[in-house]
């Protein structure tokens, strides 16, 4: 990429200014009077919540609970003696996680950067020397092999894939249908059947449900919002008034709503019969809501589409369904990429939501945790350590986002 | 139809484009009026077998159960149509207040990401960064059970700054007494604050079109400033909270735990988003606009103020019309904390009265028209803010 330019005195950058530390103080802190004060004030009330917290985080916390707990905060009440099966599952989700990674950074120049480096290091550092409960999903020491086994699997993974990716081409394609291949294995694992003891959905929780319902639901809603983005587009009077009439008031509605809708209004739209799961009926709730937001999404990528896209289609013969699929489709989900995994991660905290109507997520099984009389009151460990992995999650998902975006940033 | 084929006899009705698109849209439409009568036949008949029919007589019943706060009088024994009505109250006291602060919260966080200060800068940007990648329920509850239970542990009553109190029974915060003199500073800081604007006007005004200094109406404006602060500190009669004879509070505005709670998270949450918008807004703002105030002479406060700002707003208004509508959606989640909203009340009514549909109408219908009255107030508020172009 980096093409030779000739070294020109003008392109040259001026030489850093190395500051002392004092210097910089003064530059950065103390430049006048007000920021001075500022400095001071902001300091004081910082460095008080600090030495409060450490004092709470080591004196009067208790956090036993967690490590107590660590199994339901992740799968939920899921048999312990089928752990094996979610082990199975998250093996099966890395493997395929460096692929992608690696096919996806075959042009980088180097695979493991530095800040990769010290993520995968401190990863490795806190699967060692996290407490873990020795009772029950089989020993700490092997508990923690396992871990650091899933790490290096993904690093070779990405090794592999961004081997295979330089040599061979059309590789995403393939990995698109091996992770489409590989929801319903883990569908299966999941629920059982087939020769798998059944475990049902009521068994489910912790961070299983929430990923296993925000995941489905982002699936399920995809070819759903794009209809309606289409349909709000379309120059038919009664497809367009139908779809911004379904877009606009779902999207006046609050989520909780929109579940308190699919707990009570589905049993009664359907016929007698028929009974749903609760985990479906949720999850089906998440799904009609994020229809309505990933329209909105989508059409704000149609718009983007020049209208000499729509011109050249229709003059190539196509009519207007082809020249929707193969012309302007394609390049609007491209760019409204980075903004569905924005919604995604709104996504996985709305999924919180569902606590409310009884589901043990993430948050429902925390809250289940805290009503045990043996950990009561212990809101602010718990909650601390939920919000630290909603937050590593969704952080990671952005900081992803962010990087997809600038690689698919191929205008001219 | 008839007359389709007849004005078109050379092209097959099949390949007739307005032929296709009408069969279209008729065929779109039979297919969602069946499912949609299928599904409201089935709920017929399962409300039937339930003994349930679609009115919405219940409304007229006693409600029965508690709220626990409210402005307006409320009693067991009222109806459950009046017990909905003091649920939206609650909602619109909460969203009213929460926009208010929200806005406050994130226009001094955006502000403050283009701080100089590398202290405020970094714990802006934590605070944007925790605030948007955890869940907003979560967020409440840390402020329910973490910050205000922490803070009214036990029994005891704890001191905030010297101020407020926290305890069980609520947030005790200094409040102007109601009495009719406080009444009367009232109005007379609002008729200050008329004037003031007056006065400033006409400052401008003067400034701009004599030359002049303006040093008089400057005066002036001063001294209507030291007037105000005079009532506001004196005059409004400020009931201070205060510990009497152990562990009670005599004084002051109670605030109930769920409603600080609720307020508290919304505001940090949605104030975190405006944050964001108001840090694009300005960002938008070309750096020539920046150069041009600086180059005018006015300091960097100023040209923020006087030249960048204003030009922010307008890229600003269309997505803070969105937070708004947010905040009033969320403000729903009252129901996990256990304040008293329109969400929470519907939701105790419909489990006594078993008038789920009903209930969820009213939520839709109420939610619906408090973001349609945001986004028409937004409208009036982005056309008065828009170039004025000749």
């Amino acid at each position: 990429m980096s093409a030779t330019h000739p070294p020109s005195p003008v392109s040259q950058r001026p030489s850093a200014v190395n500051l002392t530390p004092l210097d910089w103080a003064k530059k950065n802190l103390f430049s006048d009077w007000f920021n001075s004060l500022l400095t001071i004030l902001v300091g004081f009330v910082l460095i008080n919540t600090v030495i409060g917290f450490l004092r709470w985080a080591f004196s009067t916390a208790k956090w036993s609970v967690i490590p107590t707990n660590l199994p339901l905060f992740f799968v939920g009440r899921f048999p312990a003696n089928q752990y094996w099966r979610m082990w199975l599952l998250l093996t099966l989700i890395a493997l395929l996680a460096g692929l992608t990674w690696g096919v996806l950074a075959q042009m980088a120049t180097r695979l493991f950067s530095r800040s990769v480096l010290i993520g995968v290091g401190l990863a490795a550092l806190v699967i060692v020397l996290m407490p873990l409960p020795s009772v029950e999903g089989g020993a700490p020491l092997l508990v923690r092999l396992k871990l650091l086994g899933l790490v290096a699997l993904v690093l070779a993974a990405a090794w592999v894939g961004r081997w295979l990716g330089q040599r061979k081409s059309g590789l995403g394609n393939w990995l698109s249908l091996a992770w489409g291949l590989s929801f319903f294995v883990g569908l299966w694992l999941m629920a059982g059947g087939l020769g798998l003891p059944v475990v049902s959905t009521t068994a489910w929780g912790g961070l299983l449900l929430t990923a296993f319902m925000s995941l489905v639901s982002i699936v399920l809603s995809f070819p759903f919002g794009v209809l309606l983005a289409l349909g709000r587009q379309s120059s038919l009077p009664v497809i367009r008034w139908l779809s911004t009439i379904y877009i606009e008031v779902v999207r006046g509605v609050p989520l909780i709503a929109i579940l308190f809708i699919g707990l009570i209004m589905i049993p009664l739209f359907l016929p007698q019969n028929i009974r749903l799961d609760l985990v479906l009926r949720a999850t089906l709730g998440l799904t009609l809501f994020t229809a309505a937001y990933l329209a909105e999404t989508v059409r704000g990528g149609l718009q983007a589409i020049p209208k000499g896209q729509y011109e050249a289609a229709s003059s190539l013969g196509l009519n207007t369904p082809l020249s929707m699929v193969l012309i302007v489709l394609p390049q609007a989900l491209k760019i409204s990429i980075p903004a569905i995994v924005g919604l995604f991660i709104s996504l996985l905290q709305d999924t919180t939501l569902v606590s409310i109507v009884g589901l043990f997520d993430l948050l429902g099984i925390s809250r289940s945790i805290l009503a045990n009389p043996q950990f009561i009151g212990r809101y602010a460990e718990v909650y601390l350590f939920i919000g630290l992995l909603y937050w590593g999650l969704c952080y990671a998902m952005s900081q992803g986002s962010r990087r997809l975006e600038k690689q698919l940033k191929t205008s001219h | 139809m008839t007359s389709l084929r007849s004005s078109d006899e050379k092209v097959p009705i099949w390949r007739d484009d307005r032929f296709i698109r009408l069969a279209f849209q008729v065929v779109v439409l039979v297919v969602v009026l069946v499912t949609i009568s299928i599904l409201l036949g089935n709920m017929n008949r399962n409300l039937q077998q339930l003994g349930r029919q679609f009115n919405f007589g219940f409304l007229k019943n006693q409600a029965g159960f508690n709220i626990g706060e409210s402005i307006l009088p409320y009693q067991t024994n009222d109806t459950y149509g009046w017990a909905l009505v003091v649920g939206f109250v609650n909602t619109l006291r909460l969203i009213v207040v929460g926009f208010l602060t929200a806005t406050a919260v994130g226009v001094v966080a955006g502000i403050a990401s283009f701080s100089d200060n590398w202290l405020v800068h970094k714990i802006n940007l934590l605070y944007v960064e925790i605030v948007r990648n955890t869940p907003l329920l979560l967020q409440l509850f840390v402020w329910y059970f973490v910050i205000l239970f922490g803070l009214s542990q036990g029994a005891e009553v704890t001191r905030l700054l010297g101020l407020a109190f926290v305890s069980k029974k609520g947030l005790m915060i200094p409040w102007p007494a109601n009495t009719p003199g406080a009444w009367i500073a009232t109005a007379a800081l609002v008729l200050l604050a008329i004037a003031a604007y007056f006065i400033w006007r006409w400052r401008v005004r003067v400034m701009e079109e004599a030359g002049v200094s303006g040093r008089p109406q400057l005066l002036a404006l001063l001294a209507t400033g030291a007037i105000a602060l005079l009532i506001f500190c004196f005059g409004l009669g400020w009931s201070f909270p205060k510990l009497a004879n152990g562990n009670d509070v005599v004084g002051g505005l109670r605030i109930s735990i769920e409603y600080a709670a609720m307020l508290g998270g919304l505001t940090f949450y949605t104030g975190a988003f405006i944050a964001e918008i108001v840090r694009a807004g300005i960002q938008s703002v070309s750096r020539g606009q920046w150069e041009a105030a600086r180059s005018l002479g006015l300091k960097s406060g100023l040209a923020m103020r006087l030249v960048v700002f204003p030009q922010a707003l307008r890229v600003m208004i269309p997505s803070l019309s969105s937070q708004y509508m947010n905040l009033a959606k969320n403000s729903s989640l009252a129901l996990a904390i256990g304040y008293p909203d329109i969400f929470a009340t519907g939701q105790t009514t419909q489990n006594q009265t078993g008038r789920a549909v009903e209930v969820v109408l009213l939520w839709t219908v109420t939610y619906l028209a408090v973001n349609l009255i945001i986004s028409l107030v937004m409208n009036q508020f982005n056309r008065a803010v828009k170039i004025q172009e000749r």
